[in-house]
């Protein structure tokens, strides 16, 4: 299927006239930050006209710490414990991606079982990412059985996670020049066990969610979005997936081993909440699949870490470098200029909820519902912490 | 029934236009005093102690972690701890990390609507002196100069096991009646409110929001 | 790749290019005609997809440069527009009417450096920070560990060490820290 993704003169990003609040015909409502309807720590500025949305402006920087400030001051290695805390719910594509930049540039060959366990780590990462995703999803329309349960599970990979790398959130397994242990004893049955339990849970997930006659209703025609509308609003990951767009940065442009893992790049053909949330679904599946294969093939002997410098005096030469990586939500990239130093001159963070959050969502919200605005909020699956950074 | 208040006891509202000064309230917050009979007391603290109601508002990181533990697995309703989406339901205030400055000015006005006995708990390190982000332009380093905080979880970021620990540890603290962190606020409240200000220069809401 | 660079040679003044690695490149263009580079690339080269905008402060040469990572899902290629501006005078074209993400970079550069967009909308609202009364403090002159110190205190009693210089201390403690 082809479709026309160009830019067309008939978009039009002017920011619309806003309305006149005075005229007493309108109201303003501000959902969060304080709000149980919001994906953490940010807030909108709805004005509604009786039940409808007229106007939606997106607040963020509740979470703004500064972190490019702060990696301008810390060595290479002191960056990489800071760099996680980027993106909560998702720290190790941060990880991966601020060590591939520094390997990049410094010209350090990762080990073949590095790669085959960073594989692992960032697809456990997507299965548990998507687990607290699929109950948030259910959860902003008012089903709450199915985050009970996908949360419960979610700790079982967390579980894993905790036997690889020692910790449940903030794993820091990831390091410049390969990952920081190997896989312990007795994890590959461990592994298969859950994944089979998590098999199980999505076919309930989907007997329970998807055909349930609310959520359908709720979420169909919730938040479409357009093929045209991707290239010019910077859309990326499964929210242009669903309107059809096959692109997967782990297909196209493959990184770490997956050009010999064997998968397909899932895309849909209505991109509306319900779309989305199941092509989400299906990629959790597909998530499911990639540690099989990684667990099949990771070699279990052999070195886990190239030889690396004196961290304490770590000099990087100069470069500059830009790598991404697909996670959750799409493109989320590193951009790294350096200039020979013991410190890094510049990291930009790309997230994808960047545009997601704010450009996106200010148009998709205009027309909709107040009650649909938190489904809408999630099924665009946004992280504040990463676009404030 | 309405106290009028003399003037040496309102507050100034300075931040606020001369319109909205009428449709706020400037009276100072009360201290709570305890019932005088000692029994009764036991039996009130007992009783919050065990209906421990969490403001829905994740500030920092550390929210991440209070989604398993209201979940299935660790099933912190058996303590009798549920979630509230508004602060005038809810009487704990989880502080889930780092505060920025653009939060803490949120922080504040969350914790003010709450209604008394309120307490609050810290999570992590970055509110005891700021953490990872000690150097940080927008983070606080000692939240406790800002809101008195009632215990403090360690980690970072602390485990669904710790904070069950913390919970149970906090009910016994309210139950021994040794929560006065809402008291510590009201009795120092120019100091707090002098520190507030210090670092919240746009100080455009009411200097106590009831 | 190379036709295309031939081409933007020819019609445009674009210099310093620069060949990272395969899939991308980086080449410098001056600040008047940036905005119809990335135009031409968008409309005719289809380099369509906008991935950020970011901006390098060099304070020991007065300028900031700015970034303009676009990509092109086709040839599967990314190309990086360097753009000097003088750090005197931070003004640069907005490209706003060219992606609907634009306006938040530009927003976000106007709070972090201070670079004006003009046409920008909603340029001077707030972004991340709220009643900044200091330079923007992205810039490196701004030193955000003094800063912290002044407004926001420390603890009695407790002291922060930089974990560097920690770190050497206790490792070289004979010679007061010193790498060598
Ligand atoms: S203590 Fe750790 S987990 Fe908690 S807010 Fe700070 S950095 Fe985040």
């Amino acid at each position: 299927m082809t479709l026309s993704t160009g830019h067309s003169a008939a978009l039009d990003f002017a920011q619309p006239e806003p309305p006149d609040l005075s005229s007493g015909k309108y109201v303003k409502l501000w959902q969060g930050p304080q709000h149980p309807g919001i994906t953490g720590n940010m807030s909108l500025e709805l004005v509604l006209d009786g039940d409808t949305i007229v106007s939606c402006k997106t607040h963020v920087g509740y979470l703004h710490r500064g972190f490019e400030k702060l990696m301008e001051r810390r060595s290479f290695i002191q960056n990489f414990t800071v760099v996680c805390r980027i993106a909560v719910p998702e720290p190790t594509f941060n990880e991966y991606l601020y060590s591939h930049a520094v390997e990049e540039i410094s010209g350090i060959e990762v080990p073949e079982r590095a790669i085959w366990l960073r594989t692992m780590n960032l697809e456990l990462m997507r299965l548990a990412s998507f687990l607290m995703w699929i109950g948030g999803q259910s959860g902003a329309f008012g089903q709450y059985t199915v985050p009970n349960w996908t949360l419960a599970y979610r700790d079982y990979v967390l579980d894993l996670f905790e036997e690889m790398t020692g910790a449940r959130i903030y794993h820091m397994y990831i390091v410049p020049g390969g990952v920081r242990a190997g896989l312990p004893d007795g994890f590959e049955e461990r592994a298969r066990e859950i994944m089979k339990g998590a098999e199980k849970l999505l076919d309930q997930i989907e007997r329970v969610m998807f055909n349930n006659v609310v959520f359908k209703a709720r979420s169909k025609g919730l938040g479409i979005i357009t093929p045209d509308m991707v290239d010019p609003y910077g859309i990326v990951g499964p929210n242009a997936r669903a309107c059809g767009l096959a692109r997967d940065i782990r297909k196209d442009e493959p990184y770490l081993a997956y050009d010999r893992l064997d998968f397909e790049t899932i895309s849909g053909n209505e991109a509306d909440a319900y779309g989305r949330a199941y092509l989400r679904l299906q990629e959790t599946r597909q998530s499911i699949n990639l540690i099989r294969q990684c667990l099949d093939h990771a070699p279990t002997d052999g070195p886990f870490q190239a030889d690396m410098p004196n961290v304490l005096h770590w000099k990087v030469p100069a470069g500059e470098t830009y790598v991404k990586a697909e996670c959750t939500r799409g493109e989320y990239g590193y951009y790294m200029v350096t200039d020979g130093s013991e410190f890094v001159r510049r990291v930009h963070v790309r997230g994808p909820s960047y545009t997601h959050a704010i450009a996106v969502m200010e148009r998709l919200a205009v027309g909709t519902n107040i009650a649909d605005i938190a489904g809408l909020m999630v099924s665009l699956h946004t992280y504040p912490p990463e676009i404030e950074r | 029934m309405i106290k009028t208040l003399g003037t040496e006891d309102t507050l100034e509202n300075a931040g606020l236009t001369d319109e909205e000064q009428q449709l706020f309230s400037n009276a100072r917050p009360r201290a709570y005093e305890p019932y005088p009979i000692k029994a009764v007391e036991d039996f009130a603290n007992w009783a919050r102690a065990n209906s421990l109601w969490i403001l829905a508002f994740g500030t920092g990181c550390g929210a991440i972690e209070l989604r398993p533990l209201m979940t299935a697995r660790f099933d912190a309703n058996r303590f009798g701890v549920a979630g509230r989406p508004t602060p005038r339901q809810s009487s704990v205030f989880i502080i889930g990390g780092y505060a920025s400055v653009k939060t803490l000015k949120r922080i504040i006005r969350s914790y003010e609507q709450m209604q008394g006995p309120k307490f609050v708990i810290a999570l992590g390190i970055c509110p005891i002196n700021g953490g990872m982000y000690f150097d940080s332009y927008n983070t606080v380093n000692r939240f406790d100069q800002y809101i008195p905080v009632d215990l403090y979880i360690t980690g970072c970021m602390p485990r669904p096991e710790v904070l069950v620990a913390g919970i149970m540890e906090l009910q016994n603290k309210i139950k021994a009646g040794r929560c006065d962190g809402a008291n510590r606020y009201v009795e120092n409240f120019d100091w707090y409110k002098a520190n507030q200000k210090k670092v919240i220069k746009n100080w455009d809401m009411p200097d106590y929001n009831w | 790749m190379n036709e295309l660079l031939e081409r933007l040679q020819r019609h445009f003044d674009v210099n310093n290019i620069n060949v990272l690695k395969p899939g991308m490149t980086t080449l410098k263009i001056g600040k008047d005609s940036a905005e119809i580079l990335i135009r031409e690339l968008r409309d005719r080269e289809g380099y369509t997809h906008l991935n950020f905008i970011t901006c390098i402060d060099y304070i020991e040469d007065g300028i900031f440069t700015l970034v303009y990572m676009l990509h092109n899902y086709d040839s599967k290629h990314t190309l990086g527009v360097h753009v000097d501006i003088d750090r005197e005078h931070e003004e640069m074209t907005s490209i706003h009417t060219l992606w609907a993400q634009a306006w938040t970079y530009q927003r976000e550069l106007r709070e972090m450096y201070g670079i004006n967009f003009p046409g920008s909308p909603r340029l001077d609202e707030d972004f991340c920070l709220e009643g900044w009364d200091q330079i923007p403090p992205m810039r490196r002159e701004f030193d955000t560990r003094v800063f912290s110190e002044e407004r926001f205190g420390h603890r009695e009693g407790r002291h922060s060490e930089v974990p560097r210089v920690h770190m050497k201390m206790e490792l070289y403690p004979k010679r007061g820290g010193d790498e060598e």
